[in-house]
């Protein structure tokens, strides 16, 4: 709650001081400096509150507990290591840093809310406070036609699949009366209206939107690839794991005792995305867009966590949140320093920086889901709910089928780094800061690999 | 009047404004469908407020006009942006602009 507040009181004094901070390097290190106030406010609400009180706030309409804080606590963690690795990045999109960092802030603010609503209004609030902003990231580089046509396209379906999420409240607001996620939980099977299974049909495809399940795919790529780099990175990721978190939310609070419905609707789902996902990705040739469609083929494991409706589901749930996090923001650094995105412009990389090739391995390594690397715990995680629940074993060995095709579009980058023969260019220099962040980064993503209970026993 | 008829009535406008916001090409009609789609969300709501005599749907409806004030605002300033630099808001010309 305390974090809700700090975000957009941040939010709102980083937008003045773009007014009386004109050097884009102070406001930078500002915006790091907010972030880090931010992230001990949430540890500060961490430490105050009891491992098993749930706190309410604001009539019942938010509803506190260790899991989101701590969610909450991560997610600012991962939003500061980002703006540390790219704050450089940042100031090259435009003139107006101040700005992206508060719309940042403005986005972790909806983040905080998704994890913690217990009332359709704060969901919907939520979200829009976490896309709104995005839309305007999205188009921050104004001087590329390609910036301005994410934006466009990323508003035109946010806002169109707004609209389906609306309906799908309003419907199950006219099945059940409430607002509220925990009195939806009388809906029982044998007396399911209509109009409550119309209303979930429609918040479901509302939340594929969201976080670009497939066949709702589309704009993803597009979005990815046109917007600024720095931005894509945050979208793809802390962004994404909150509507996760916030989906399955919805549907294991509310509709988990009605899972037999919707199962099957969401176990086709996720088999599209996970085939569409590693599939398309194979035949990309920049890695900046390979990089949108693994995100989409992650996007299908973490549907797993929400298929599952159990204890572990939770555990999956955040783990994959933070590995999958760490493992991209510090792929994407990575390709930010690249002159070429696409597949030729790695080769050679080991020969010319073999300290960066070694990273890039250990995060790639990490998405494909090796194990020692946080990418294999967060996958085995998730699976391993599907599993317990036992009732989608196809979909589990579909989705080890697809694992190992992934690893070959991840591979691809290893083997133009270490065995080709090329002058990998850089964009930048890569300096000793960024390459102790960077280092710090495959630190956390072996750390998770090793001992996930870190995060896990909280 | 029986509830059913506002939620024909209001699905029907939904459908108008999906169909609309899928086929139309122009950015601005398409804009206009998706507000279609959140009115005949609205007054459905507020149907269904009546319906159960519960004030809370109504606050939601507050809320929802709110929001699409803000989309509005955030979404007319990407379709002008795009106009300055095509001299067009047909998203037709976004795909072929790509290759």
């Amino acid at each position: 709650m305390k974090a809700i507040i700090a975000a957009t009181v941040l939010g709102v004094i980083l937008m003045f001081a773009g007014l009386f901070v004109k050097e884009k390097k102070s406001v930078a290190s500002l915006a790091v400096f907010l972030l880090f106030v931010l992230l001990g406010v949430n540890i500060w609400d961490l430490v105050t509150t009891a491992p098993n009180e749930t706190l309410s706030f604001f009539n019942n309409m938010l509803r506190v507990d260790r899991y989101a804080l701590w969610f909450n606590t991560l997610m600012t963690g991962c939003t500061l290591l980002y703006a540390l690795l790219v704050s450089k990045e940042i100031q090259r999109v435009g003139s107006h840093v101040a700005e992206y960092f508060a719309l940042i802030c403005f986005i972790l603010c909806g983040v905080y809310m998704l994890s913690t609503y217990n009332n359709v209004l704060i969901l919907f609030i939520g979200i829009e406070i976490l896309s709104i902003p995005q839309y305007i990231l999205a188009g921050s580089d104004k001087r590329n036609l390609k910036s301005s046509e994410a934006s466009l396209k990323y508003f035109l379906m946010g806002a169109f699949s707004t609209g389906i999420l609306l309906m799908g409240i309003t419907l199950l607001y006219g099945a059940t009366g409430t607002f509220n996620i925990i009195q939806y939980t009388f809906l029982q099977s044998d007396m399911l209206s209509p109009m409550a299974l119309a209303g979930i049909l429609f918040l479901m495809v509302a939340f594929a939107f969201k976080v670009s399940a497939a066949p709702m795919h589309m704009w993803t790529p597009d979005v990815y690839d046109g917007a600024p780099t720095p931005f894509t990175a945050f979208m793809a990721t802390i962004v994404k794991a909150s509507a996760f978190v916030a989906f399955m939310r919805l549907f294991s609070v509310s509709f988990g005792a009605i899972s037999s419905d919707w199962m099957m609707v969401l176990a086709i789902i996720t088999a599209a995305t996970l085939f569409v996902g590693n599939i398309t990705a194979v035949f990309q040739q920049s890695v900046k867009r390979m990089l949108a469609y693994s995100s989409i083929a992650q996007a299908g494991f973490m549907l797993f966590a929400v298929l599952a409706v159990n204890a572990t589901a939770w555990q999956g749930m955040m783990i994959y949140a933070v590995a999958y996090s760490v493992a991209t923001i510090g792929m994407f650094a990575v390709l930010m320093k690249m002159k070429d995105y696409t597949y030729d412009g790695f080769n050679g990389l080991a020969k010319k920086d073999p300290m960066l090739a070694a990273f890039t391995t250990v995060f790639l390594l990490s998405l494909a889901g090796i194990p020692l690397t946080g990418g294999f715990m967060a996958k085995y995680f998730v699976l391993l709910a599907a599993v317990e629940q036992g009732k989608m074993m196809w979909l589990v060995i579909f989705a080890l089928f697809m694992a190992a095709v992934s690893a070959y579009y991840y591979f691809r980058v290893i083997m133009a780094m270490y065995f080709k023969q090329g002058n990998a260019e850089l964009n930048t220099e890569v300096s000793a800061t960024d390459r102790f962040l960077l280092a710090i980064t495959v630190l956390l993503v072996i750390v998770l690999g090793a001992a996930p209970n870190l995060i896990l026993n909280i | 009047m029986p509830v059913q008829y506002y939620l024909f009535l209001s699905l029907a406008l939904f459908c108008i404004g999906m169909m609309g916001a899928m086929m139309r090409r122009n950015a601005i009609i398409v804009f206009m469908c998706i507000e279609l789609m959140l009115n005949a969300v609205n007054l459905l709501m507020v149907a269904f407020s009546k319906m159960y005599n519960d004030a809370a749907a109504q606050i939601f409806v507050f809320f929802i006009m709110v929001v699409a004030a803000a989309e509005v605002a955030v979404g007319l300033a990407i379709i002008v942006m795009m106009y300055r630099k095509v001299h067009s808001v047909d998203i037709n010309i976004l795909n072929r602009l790509k290759h």
